[in-house]
């Protein structure tokens, strides 16, 4: 390699601008905007084939993938571990369980963004607290996020309604889709179309300055202070993208379930969002998919495993949780990449091998 | 283009729990000129760049770039000011390509909104600061190893990479904190070279324990011991001087406290 190093110093010559953009992979940010009207298409197309109760589940799935997607940019991309996110979850379901009870008939669209731009705010805040804290302290720090913020539901019971929460009348379809046209299905277009808007343009910050800045940040704060990054705003700016993310699920989240109530956002909430990024590979939009995939299926299809095999109650309802672990542990150890690394690393075996040789050749 | 630089250090005092890292240095790096500052280990070569780049706050002294006040400001803030600073440890951004490290290491980037919506600016922009970073690239002799990451490669090339990432700032002033360890011979003597290129458009203050390649390079060098300035001049005079043959080679009965190199 030693002896390369000389010969390409020695060469110096001009990279076409043309492959260096291939190189980086920056296409047209559109690409992406494009696959997602062709993802929703597709999607709409299989709502009419399933039962409302899968209508039920890809709602859920929407609202997971939205969260998960906020925390993979905070704590895969810019290292920022949040243990809080149910938390900023319960304030953007809140906000939309509030404006609801006092404005019943506010476009829905209007709730959503206010829920985004109120969780947002709090992220800024706890953002600006927790900018000096790191690694465990962080961790710590939104850990208390997460176990204080459901009791203030609690403390102020006259306002957010207590133990029992605030009901919530699930958006209604339209009439022009039909008289027949579900709920279910009508929410699950809203959820899916807020998780497909929320990952082009997380998908388009990912690829822009934006990315680059904030895994700059998690992989050298000194390198990334001395090229003029100012590594506090960046670690704020992490977290309110996220919380917005955070606040836009907990908003269809409380449409989802009809309520907002503190029981929903539990510390297992928080933990159940990083075991999804994580088992979907960390750092990855497209594992955000993966791992939101899993988090609802797994319980799914574990409560059919056992009511198959006429497994006592005790057991099957912890079946889920121990697939969870046991799939965390697989994932962790197996593919530290998660799912969406593991088939990545399948998908390029060939063709890395491929690259390695060719690279060689040059060089040599 | 950039301009030279012209950066003084007066009367800096940094004291680490009572040991004295830096004893009232002063110095100065005039516009387009090459400073080399030598010294033994813990001599506070480093600790010196560390109080210009604000990582350090000295006890006293006053440093100035072109008239401004340096001391308290953030170390973000450097880059716009024109002042560049590669790491001993060079500090290159692992999950980044080469490309990506250079291309990040521009002070300019489109608006956060550009980026939010991929708009053309943003865009745009992104495609200029490619070309520019590739270009860097293509001079430091490093074009392909664009799409590496940089731990897969060489200690010389990841070097060239730290110094291509500090230039896509195009600095005024351009801060080397030990550019030749780890070099070999033949790298040594190309990174003179490339010192020799870089001062066409920016100062240098070079920190280095490699003695001929500072001489080799500086216009002026500095040398450093225990925390104090004990020669300055040009190369002639410094290998000429009884002093620092001392301090390099003899009496090594002094030492009551070495700082560290921090």
């Amino acid at each position: 390699m030693r002896k390369a190093v000389g010969a390409v110093r020695q060469s110096g010559r001009r990279v076409p601008v043309a492959s260096l953009w291939g190189v980086v992979g920056r296409r047209p940010l559109a690409r992406h905007g494009l696959f997602a009207v062709l993802v929703a298409i597709a999607i709409v197309i299989f709502s009419y084939q399933v039962s409302s109760y899968t209508n039920y589940n890809l709602a859920e799935v929407a609202v997971f993938v939205i969260a998960a997607a906020g925390l993979t940019l905070l704590t895969g991309v810019n290292g920022q571990i949040s243990l809080g996110h149910g938390a900023l979850m319960a304030v953007g379901a809140y906000t939309t369980a509030l404006l609801l009870k006092s404005q019943p008939n506010l476009a829905m669209i209007l709730v959503l963004l206010t829920s985004v731009a109120t969780t947002a705010g709090a992220g800024l805040i706890f953002g600006v607290a927790a900018a000096r804290l790191r690694g465990p302290y962080l961790a710590g720090a939104t850990l208390a996020l997460a176990l204080a913020l459901p009791q203030l539901a609690l403390h102020f019971s006259s306002l957010f309604g207590g133990e029992e929460g605030i009901p919530i009348t699930p958006p209604s379809a339209p009439s022009w889709l039909g008289a027949t046209f579900s709920s279910e299905q009508w929410l699950a277009w809203i959820s899916v179309v807020a998780a497909l808007v929320t990952l082009v343009l997380l998908a388009n910050l990912m690829r822009s300055w934006v990315g680059r800045t904030l895994k700059a940040v998690r992989d050298d704060e000194v390198a990334a202070l001395l090229a003029g990054i100012n590594v506090g705003r960046i670690q704020v700016l992490a977290f309110v993208i996220s919380a917005g993310c955070a606040g836009l699920a907990g908003a269809l989240f409380a449409y989802w379930v009809g309520l907002a109530a503190p029981a929903a956002f539990s510390v297992t909430l928080s933990l159940q969002l990083l075991i999804a990024i994580v088992i979907g590979g960390l750092g990855s939009l497209v594992g955000a998919v993966w791992g939101s995939l899993v988090l609802v299926m797994v319980p799914d299809l574990t409560g059919s495993l056992a009511s198959g095999l006429n497994l006592p109650s005790s057991i099957a309802n912890n079946l889920p949780l121990a697939i969870f672990g046991l799939v965390l542990m697989v994932a962790i150890l197996a593919f530290p990449g998660g799912i969406q690394g593991g088939l990545k690393r399948l998908a390029g075996l060939g063709r890395s091998r491929w690259r390695q040789h060719g690279l060689r050749r040059e060089s040599g | 283009m950039a301009r030279p630089g012209d950066l003084k250090v007066e009367d800096i005092t940094v004291r680490f729990s009572g040991l004295t890292a830096l004893d009232r240095i002063s110095l100065a790096v005039e516009a387009g000129e090459v400073v080399g500052i030598i010294g033994p280990n813990g001599a506070g070569k480093t600790t010196l760049f560390n109080v210009i780049c604000g990582f350090v706050r000295p006890e006293s002294g006053q440093i100035t770039y072109r008239g401004q006040p340096l001391l308290g400001l953030p170390t973000h803030r450097l880059i716009r000011l024109g002042i560049a600073r590669t790491l001993q440890g060079l500090g290159l951004w692992p999950s980044l390509t080469v490309l990506e490290n250079v291309v990040a290491g521009a002070a300019r980037r489109p608006s956060f909104g550009a980026a939010l919506f991929g708009g053309r600016s943003s865009m745009r922009m992104e495609r200029q600061l490619v070309q520019e970073a590739g270009e860097l690239l293509s001079e430091l002799g490093i074009a392909q190893a664009a799409s590496a990451y940089p731990r897969s490669l060489p200690y010389g090339v990841q070097k060239r990479v730290s110094i291509a990432r500090a230039l896509m700032a195009r600095p005024s002033l351009l801060l080397l904190d030990e550019p030749a360890s780890g070099l070999s011979q033949r790298e040594v003597s190309e990174l003179a070279q490339l010192v020799a290129g870089v001062r066409q458009t920016a100062a240098l203050a070079i920190v280095d324990h490699n003695v001929d390649l500072v001489t080799e390079v500086s216009d002026r060098v500095v040398v450093l011991n225990f925390g104090r300035v004990i020669a300055s001049g040009t190369p002639q005079e410094i290998r000429a001087d009884p002093n620092v043959a001392e301090a390099y080679l003899g009496e090594p009965a002094v030492a009551q406290g070495d700082s560290g190199d921090a």
